[in-house]
């Protein structure tokens, strides 16, 4: 302790000592200061070394580890260098797409693509020449100075057919390559064409592009379609490939014959909420999709999807959910008589009837005459809560909760203010447009003993026992009114012998787009079930715009224009989903019975 | 005693200069070099010819002139090698000196060659890249700047070294060259250790370091996937890197043989960056062992030569020298086996780059002439420290 305190004194003592005895002391403190730098140049080598040890060390390990690593590479295997290794490989496989029955409804194709590597070509002036006479849509020129210039890769066609692929081969240019391609078929062309949707590349690269939906189903399951952990599992649709096929071309031909501008319909199974046949006309070839229309109304084109996009007031089908809630409700039952004066005025409103029905009708008659007054009536004992409240519940104020990316774009347009005359009109199905399978969606769950369905177009195992709408008691009545309306009522002209048909017609004038209603231009519907007796399917048919000439005058009302269209179907289509028709057998009094003996 | 000092020979004032150099010359880390420039024409003859049929010139132009800028780069080693310290420190403070110069004029004066990146000057015949003679310059101010901070009353010298590597590193980001940037800060770094740095600044620095590079990784995407990209096990055989990874495993323990590899013909930097890749696969394990050995008994024997030195300066110097030449190497085959991040780097003496070549060259050059055997008190060490 005392030797490290004196230490550091003691120079400075020398010092003093020797200006005390007047000699220079300049010597003494260089003598001092070279101690210093000693001691500390000793202090600083001994941490120094040290630390160098540490350095080298850390330099030997790390030049030992890079030759060891070295070591392990050089032991291990080479791998060719492939460009589908690279982080983000496409997946060329989509998986088909299959009705209930396992027919292919989408499914993929392999072709070719041709491009060009221009540094590889031996003669581009006649590579060019020969391409455009296996291709006359190319540009010669810009082919040339394609080939000729600085660029080093070109797709020429996405897509060739194998005989122009031969045809390129014969050209013997070693600059033109092909590349495999997986193409999206429909094999059935335009059928189910809006279910569909369509699909186009994505990415592409030159051993596979990307086949990616760009509509329809194959936009909404695009991720589940191109999952690899499917393992090519194709999508099984609700959709009945043949009765697609029947309801379509009966579509088409009706509309021709009601010369309609369009036509929607559907089918659905009243338990389990599959779609069945959904179609709308006119329709596309989802092989050659056709580009969107840049101007006008996108309901004009023929990608539009009426029987899921297009909303319009439907009219008088909807007379039956009025009618039906009144029953639950235990305002009426079948036999209330409801008074049909008319005109209906209120306030500045007048409700009329198409014919004058008389002072009273049954509640049935009601239905099955369809009157606007005697439903509107109804509608005011239900009042505008309980109604609105109802159809929320059927599901009429949102969208379809079905699988089609286009479902959110069929919004039902509903009255900004709900007022009295609001309830009176929607009893009768004005001033709330939804779409023909928001309807079907609608009766199902009225009819099939009164609980919810959701519309779906994927295969389901069984009912889907959604929440209760109406009691079963009323379910049947219903059923009954519908049935009456074929037996005896508006619809006379939609029965099929032996199925049954139960179903209300619809006619309601289009609106126009300055405002008001066009008085010529209607929008016919025909919705109903079949077979009354023990419910099965719901259908819904719309026309747009029908004209039926052959009488004497010319006739839209649904019950001569959509009705006979949806008979057909029915008559076509029913034995084809498998139903047996009832037939009233003769009596066997007539009948001898004989013997030999 | 006239005759006796008449007619005798002249007594020369110290050792004759070459005797005494090699004497005092570190022998292993001399014929360690003269071995890797051999390696690296030997490499040059199979690396380079497919960049000069590329470039339509005769097939050993590149080796031919790496046979000059290695001749060239050997004679500066040995004639600054053979110099005193005192005389290295005085001519690399004025070879600091103009490369710093020259460095700053870049952007006026300077070319990019069509990389992107302005380093170099054309001087026609040549290119020259005055980062490469900036670098070796700069460890030798550093270091006489710290020693001088280590005496009493000396200016503070750790202080004004940063300030110069910090203005340094900012005028190479600008090229921008974060190679060069990263080797001079590393340097300095390291020279700062060996100085005397705090321990405790170095374990807050390292910390700072990790927390650092958890944040980037968590809050930039583009960080963490470039981290995640270098971790991950598989490597896309079409990059420079899976290239050069499939040339050393085809290589196997000893190479496909002389001229049969394939790698130098896909990679554009086959020459340069990756020219251990084609070392792998020509000469196979063996040699790239050779070389690394080669590297690491360099470095490890000057440092450790370094550790008996007693005047700081040499000290310091010769340490900044001998790690920012192993750590160039190091990088440079880290990134060429997936230990280290992609970083374009020259391994030095084998790459081929007259730069790089000449600047290496003077850069052992003055390692040499700092690690040779002086009296350092050996005895006082001995006897335990009595000299004082």
């Amino acid at each position: 302790m005392i030797g490290t305190l004196r230490r550091p004194l003691r120079p400075l003592a020398r010092i003093l000592k020797a200006r005390d005895r007047g000699e220079n002391t300049e010597e003494i403190e260089r003598e001092n200061l070279r101690l210093r730098h000693e001691e500390m140049r000793d202090r600083a080598r001994a941490r120094a070394e040290g630390r160098l040890l540490i350095l080298g060390l850390a330099f030997f390990m790390a030049f030992g580890t890079i030759g060891l690593r070295m070591g392990v590479l050089a032991s291990t295997d080479a791998e060719e260098p492939r460009a589908s290794v690279s982080g983000n490989p496409i997946i060329g496989q989509r998986a088909d797409i299959v009705d209930r029955n396992g027919r292919i409804l989408a499914t993929n194709f392999e072709t070719h693509a041709l491009y060009a590597q221009p540094p590889q070509m031996i003669d581009p002036h006649y590579a060019a020449a020969q391409l455009v006479d296996i291709f006359p849509e190319l540009d010669h020129d810009r082919l040339v100075r394609d080939f000729t210039g600085e660029r080093r890769f070109l797709w020429v066609r996405r897509q060739i057919s194998p005989e122009q692929m031969q045809a390129v081969h014969d050209i013997g240019e070693p600059g033109l390559l092909f590349g495999p391609r997986e193409m999206r078929l429909y094999p059935n062309g335009p059928i189910a064409a809006h279910i569909m949707g369509g699909a186009s590349y994505g990415r592409e690269g030159v051993d596979a592009a990307e086949v990616i939906g760009v509509a329809g189903l194959e936009r909404h399951f695009d991720d589940l379609l191109r999952d690899p952990a499917n393992e090519g599992a194709p999508l099984e649709l609700s959709i009945d490939l043949t009765i697609q096929s029947t309801m379509e071309e009966v579509l088409n031909n009706g509309m021709t014959l009601m010369n309609a501008a369009g036509a929607a319909a559907v089918m659905m199974d009243i338990h389990t909420g599959e779609i069945v046949a959904m179609a709308s006309l006119p329709d596309f070839d989802p092989n050659n999709r056709p580009r969107p229309l840049t101007s006008g109304d996108q309901a004009d084109s023929p990608l539009f999807n009426r029987a899921l996009q297009g909303v319009y007031e439907l009219g008088s089908v909807f007379k039956i959910f009025t009618v039906a809630q009144a029953m639950e409700l235990g305002l009426v039952n079948a036999n209330t008589m409801i008074d049909t004066e008319g005109p209906l005025e209120w306030g500045r409103f007048r409700i009329r009837d198409f014919h004058d029905y008389g002072d009273e009708l049954s509640t049935t008659d009601v239905i099955v005459r369809s009157s606007n007054i005697g439903t509107a009536r109804i509608a005011l004992m239900i009042g505008e809560a309980r109604q609105r409240d109802f159809l929320e519940r059927l599901g009429f104020l949102e969208a379809t909760p079905v699988e089609m990316v286009e479902g959110p774009t069929g919004q039902p347009i509903t009255p900004r203010n709900w007022s009295e005359i609001s309830t009176m009109t929607i009893s009768y199905g004005h001033g709330l447009s939804v779409s023909p399978l928001h309807l079907a969606a609608g009766y199902a769950s009225l009819l099939n003993g009164g609980t919810l369905v959701e519309p779906t177009l994927l295969r389901q195992d069984g009912p889907q026992n959604g929440p209760r709408i109406v009691s079963e008691s009323v379910s049947r009545r219903s059923v009954e009114m519908l049935r009456a309306v074929v037996e005896r009522g508006t619809a006379s002209l939609g029965e099929v012998a032996g199925y049954e048909v139960g179903g209300k017609t619809g006619t309601a004038d289009k609106p126009r787009p300055q405002g008001g209603y066009y008085d010529d231009r209607v929008i016919a519907t025909f919705a109903g079930v079949f077979p009354a007796s023990e419910p099965q399917y719901v259908f819904v048919v719309t026309l747009d715009e029908p004209i039926e000439t052959s009488g004497d005058e010319p006739r839209r009302t649904a019950g001569w224009t959509a009705v006979p269209v949806a008979a057909e179907m029915i008559r076509r289509t029913a034995p084809l989903l498998g139903l047996r028709p009832s037939v009233e057998l003769g009596t066997l009094s007539n009948v001898t019975v004989t013997s030999s003996e | 005693m006239t005759e006796m000092v008449y007619g005798t020979v002249p007594v020369r004032t110290g050792d004759p200069v070459l005797p005494r150099w090699w004497r005092t010359i570190d022998k292993w880390s001399l014929s360690c070099i003269l071995m890797l420039c051999g390696i690296g024409l030997l490499l040059g003859l199979a690396s380079s010819p497919p960049l000069a049929a590329r470039n339509g010139l005769d097939p050993f132009y590149y080796v031919t002139r790496q046979a000059v800028f290695g001749g060239t780069a050997i004679t500066v080693m040995f004639i600054v090698s053979m110099m005193s310290p005192t005389l290295v420190r005085r001519l690399a403070v004025l070879g600091f000196i103009c490369s710093f110069i020259a460095l700053a004029l870049l952007p006026i004066l300077g070319t990019d060659f069509g990389k992107g990146a302005v380093r170099w000057y054309s001087l026609g015949f040549a290119s020259v890249q005055p980062s490469e003679f900036l670098k070796p310059g700069f460890i030798v101010v550093a270091a006489w700047f710290m020693a001088a901070g280590h005496q009493v009353g000396g200016p503070p010298g750790k202080t004004y070294s940063l300030i110069l590597a910090l203005i340094i590193v900012a005028f190479l980001t600008q090229q921008p060259d974060f190679g060069q940037a990263s080797l001079v800060l590393f340097a300095w770094g390291v020279m700062y250790f060996v100085a005397g740095a705090p321990m405790t600044l170095m374990i807050v620095a390292a910390s700072f370091v990790v927390f650092g590079g958890f944040v980037a990784y968590y809050n930039s995407e583009h960080f963490a996937r470039r981290i995640d990209g270098y971790l991950s096990a598989d490597v896309d055989p079409t990059t420079q890197l899976g290239y050069a990874t499939n040339a050393i495993r085809e290589g196997g323990f000893f190479g496909v043989g002389v001229g049969e590899g394939q790698v130098k013909w896909s990679l554009p930097d086959a020459h340069t960056d990756f020219i251990i890749a084609v070392a792998a696969e020509e000469y196979g394990l063996v040699c790239v062992l050779v070389i690394i050995a080669l590297y690491a008994v360099i470095v490890v024997r000057s440092l450790m030569r370094l550790m008996k030195e007693r005047d700081m300066f040499i000290r310091l110097a010769g340490t900044g020298l001998a790690c920012a030449f192993g750590v160039q190497a190091m990088i440079n085959m880290g990134v060429a086996v997936r230990l280290l991040p992609a970083k374009g780097m020259t391994l030095p003496f084998v790459s081929y780059g007259g730069s790089s070549l000449i600047a290496g060259g003077i850069a052992v050059g003055m390692l040499l002439a700092f690690t040779r055997s002086r009296p350092q008190g050996e005895m006082a060490d001995v006897l335990g420290r009595i000299g004082r």
